[in-house]
């Protein structure tokens, strides 16, 4: 963390922050027949970036985040499936249903230690992936969600199977969710997660009911998770179990760790990286992957605190002690 | 009545090897407050251990289990001494990260070596065939396992009431810093325990690998079991580890007998609601 003064953080739009989201539009013209990747990975940044909202910011430690990113992907699913296939209500419902289960699981999740809220997370996961597992008759089991019509964007734009107009409905939604996500936190609702994350003990001296400030991030980070995995559903069309596994838990916290905790943008640096060597290490050999993740995990751990960004954070700070008279 | 009691059995017996495995990692969370989710790892690689020497030397289960226990508390003493020892206590996410990144490498390294496929490992003679005891039928390699829980517990158990080591081990769970203060080498004493947790960990492995299978996948797949175990006996307490691996074992065996459409997903309905009602476990020292 830079010192803390006694403003807030500013969220004023920067010129760095353009350059940044240019990258997604340039590369949607320059990568024209990878386009699908391209989404998923925007897709999957989205659902990161609400894992920092919980992790980052409010540093709860949660190994089944993807609970909240398969209930949002099952319900536009199961919409989509049952005659409602308008996007962007979809998108709506997959978000109210996301942050209902995530506001009832908040109370067991909020009160307990480190321990604890990583067990209730990752038993409230495995419990979804058990129901959805033999509720066949309306997920489909193992076999996955795939007899759905998924209408036209506005009705107008159709989802194609060049996935343009996927990846633009991802970006535009994922940019649009980014911005949310960054005011918020830049609130004094924001500071004040921070500060219960690095210590909760002390503020409600200062007035902060820390309780309610946890449930409400939780519940946030649950409903922004919900609408990363409709935007999933539609635009790939199918749902299946492992949108709520615990792999794609560990996942994501991977990915947040690997680009950096409570820095927006390093949940979007981790997801690009990550999935960026996992296509190309898991084409050499799946083996190869899994051992990598697995050392690359300790070495950020043990010698690259705060991840990418972190590490950029410390060479950038160190070198303005060097250059400075 | 009867197949009830051999169901009970089953899950008696399933419930022990839990035990056998993840009483170690009660003892160093109870210790040092450090979430060790690789911990099922000694367990896998105790299991291939035991298959590599009845493969190459012949040597059966009962003569690789002395083996086994002695090379993995050694091989535990010094992954705790080279890799957790670094690791903040007071950052649970952290060590989360860690012991994934742990289990991901065992995974693949045990893929690597041993390739995806279930292994078997010969049981001794002894432990074969069926036991009648007033018109139920019990498994003797069941009863054996049984017969190995209430020994380890004895042994642990005076390990931890009687000696000097299980002194200075109270001493740091209930206060460590007041422990260091008193002189007790608090940095030591975990390297012990988490040294004995990895031997009984690959022992429990060893003799699992009839019932729980082994495989690659084997610590990710069990990762919640031994957890449950730790949570909900109280960090740090032998008894409540094997009432609560025991309590588990039945649950699961049971539920899956009786209810086979639901059985997977009673286990973890069961845990939410234990971690509701009893937040700190059910046995808990100290504190």
């Amino acid at each position: 963390m830079t010192a803390a003064g006694a403003a807030l953080p500013s969220d004023r739009w920067q010129i760095g922050d353009t350059v940044l989201w240019l990258v997604p539009v340039a590369a949607y013209f320059a990568f024209p027949d990878h386009l699908v990747l391209g989404s998923q990975v925007i897709i999957t940044a989205l659902f990161t970036l609400s894992l920092d909202v919980v992790l980052g910011y409010a540093g709860i430690t949660s190994l089944g985040h993807a609970a909240f990113f398969g209930l949002g992907a099952y319900t536009a699913g199961l919409l989509a499936a049952h005659g409602w296939g308008e996007p962007l209500s979809g998108l709506v419902a997959a978000a109210v249903v996301a942050a209902v289960a995530g506001y009832l699981t908040s109370f067991l999740v909020v009160r307990g230690t480190a321990l604890a809220q990583l067990m209730i997370t990752l038993g409230v996961g495995l419990l979804l992936v058990e129901v959805a597992n033999k509720a066949t008759k309306w997920t489909g089991g193992v076999d996955g969600l795939s007899d759905m019509t998924v209408g036209a964007l506005l009705g107008v734009f159709k989802f194609d199977i060049a996935g343009k107009t996927g990846y633009v409905y991802s970006l535009v939604v994922t940019f649009a969710a980014f911005l949310l996500v960054r005011r918020v936190v830049s609130s004094p609702f924001g500071l004040s997660l921070r500060a219960i994350r690095e210590g909760a003990a002390r503020m409600p001296a200062l007035g902060a009911p820390v309780g309610r400030r946890l449930v409400a991030a939780f519940t946030f980070g649950a409903a922004l998770a919900g609408i990363a995995g409709a935007l999933l559903t539609q635009t790939t069309q199918f749902v299946g179990l492992e949108v709520l596994g615990f792999s794609r838990s560990a996942a994501v916290m991977i990915m947040l760790v690997l680009g950096g905790t409570g820095r927006l943008y390093g949940a979007f640096l981790g997801t690009g990286l990550f999935m960026l060597v996992q296509d190309y290490l898991a084409r050499l050999d799946p083996l190869y992957w899994q051992l990598w993740i697995g050392v690359l995990l300790v070495v950020v751990v043990l010698f690259g605190r705060g991840g990418v960004l972190g590490i950029a954070d410390t060479l950038r700070a160190r070198w303005a002690k060097r250059s400075a008279p | 009545m009867a197949a009830f009691i051999t169901v009970l059995f089953d899950g008696v017996a399933y419930g022990s090897l839990l035990f056998v495995i993840s009483v170690g990692m009660s003892v160093t969370m109870g210790l040092m407050r450090f979430i060790n989710l690789a911990h099922g790892a000694f367990a896998m690689f105790g299991g291939y251990t035991a298959c590599v020497l009845a493969d190459r030397w012949g040597l059966s289960m009962f003569a690789s289990l002395p083996v086994v226990l002695v090379g993995f508390a050694v091989v535990g003493a010094v992954v705790e001494r080279v890799i957790y020892r670094w690791v903040s206590r007071t950052r649970p996410l952290d060590q989360v990260l860690l012991t994934i990144g742990i289990a991901f490498i065992a995974t693949a390294l045990a893929t690597a070596a041993w390739g995806p496929y279930q292994r078997r490992l010969a049981m001794p003679e002894v432990l074969t065939g069926q036991l009648h005891v007033l018109g139920v039928d019990l498994g003797v390699y069941r009863l054996f396992l049984i017969g190995m829980v209430v020994a380890i517990t004895a042994v642990l158990h005076a390990l931890i009431e009687r000696t000097r080591f299980g002194a200075q081990m109270r001493a740091a769970v209930d206060q460590p810093d007041a422990g260091a203060g008193l002189g007790i080498p608090v940095n030591r004493v975990f390297t012990g325990s988490f040294a004995i947790g990895s031997g009984l960990a690959a022992v429990g492995g060893v003799l699992g690998v009839e019932q729980l299978g082994l495989d690659p996948n084997f610590t990710f797949r069990y990762m919640v079991y031994f957890l449950l175990v730790v949570v909900v006996g109280g960090q740090g307490s032998v008894i409540g580890s094997a009432a609560a691996a025991v309590a588990l074992g039945v649950f699961d065996v049971v539920g899956k007998y009786y209810f086979p459409s639901i059985g997977g997903f009673l286990i973890y309905a069961l845990m939410v609601v234990l971690l509701l009602v009893f937040p700190h476990g059910l046995f808990r020292r100290g504190r």
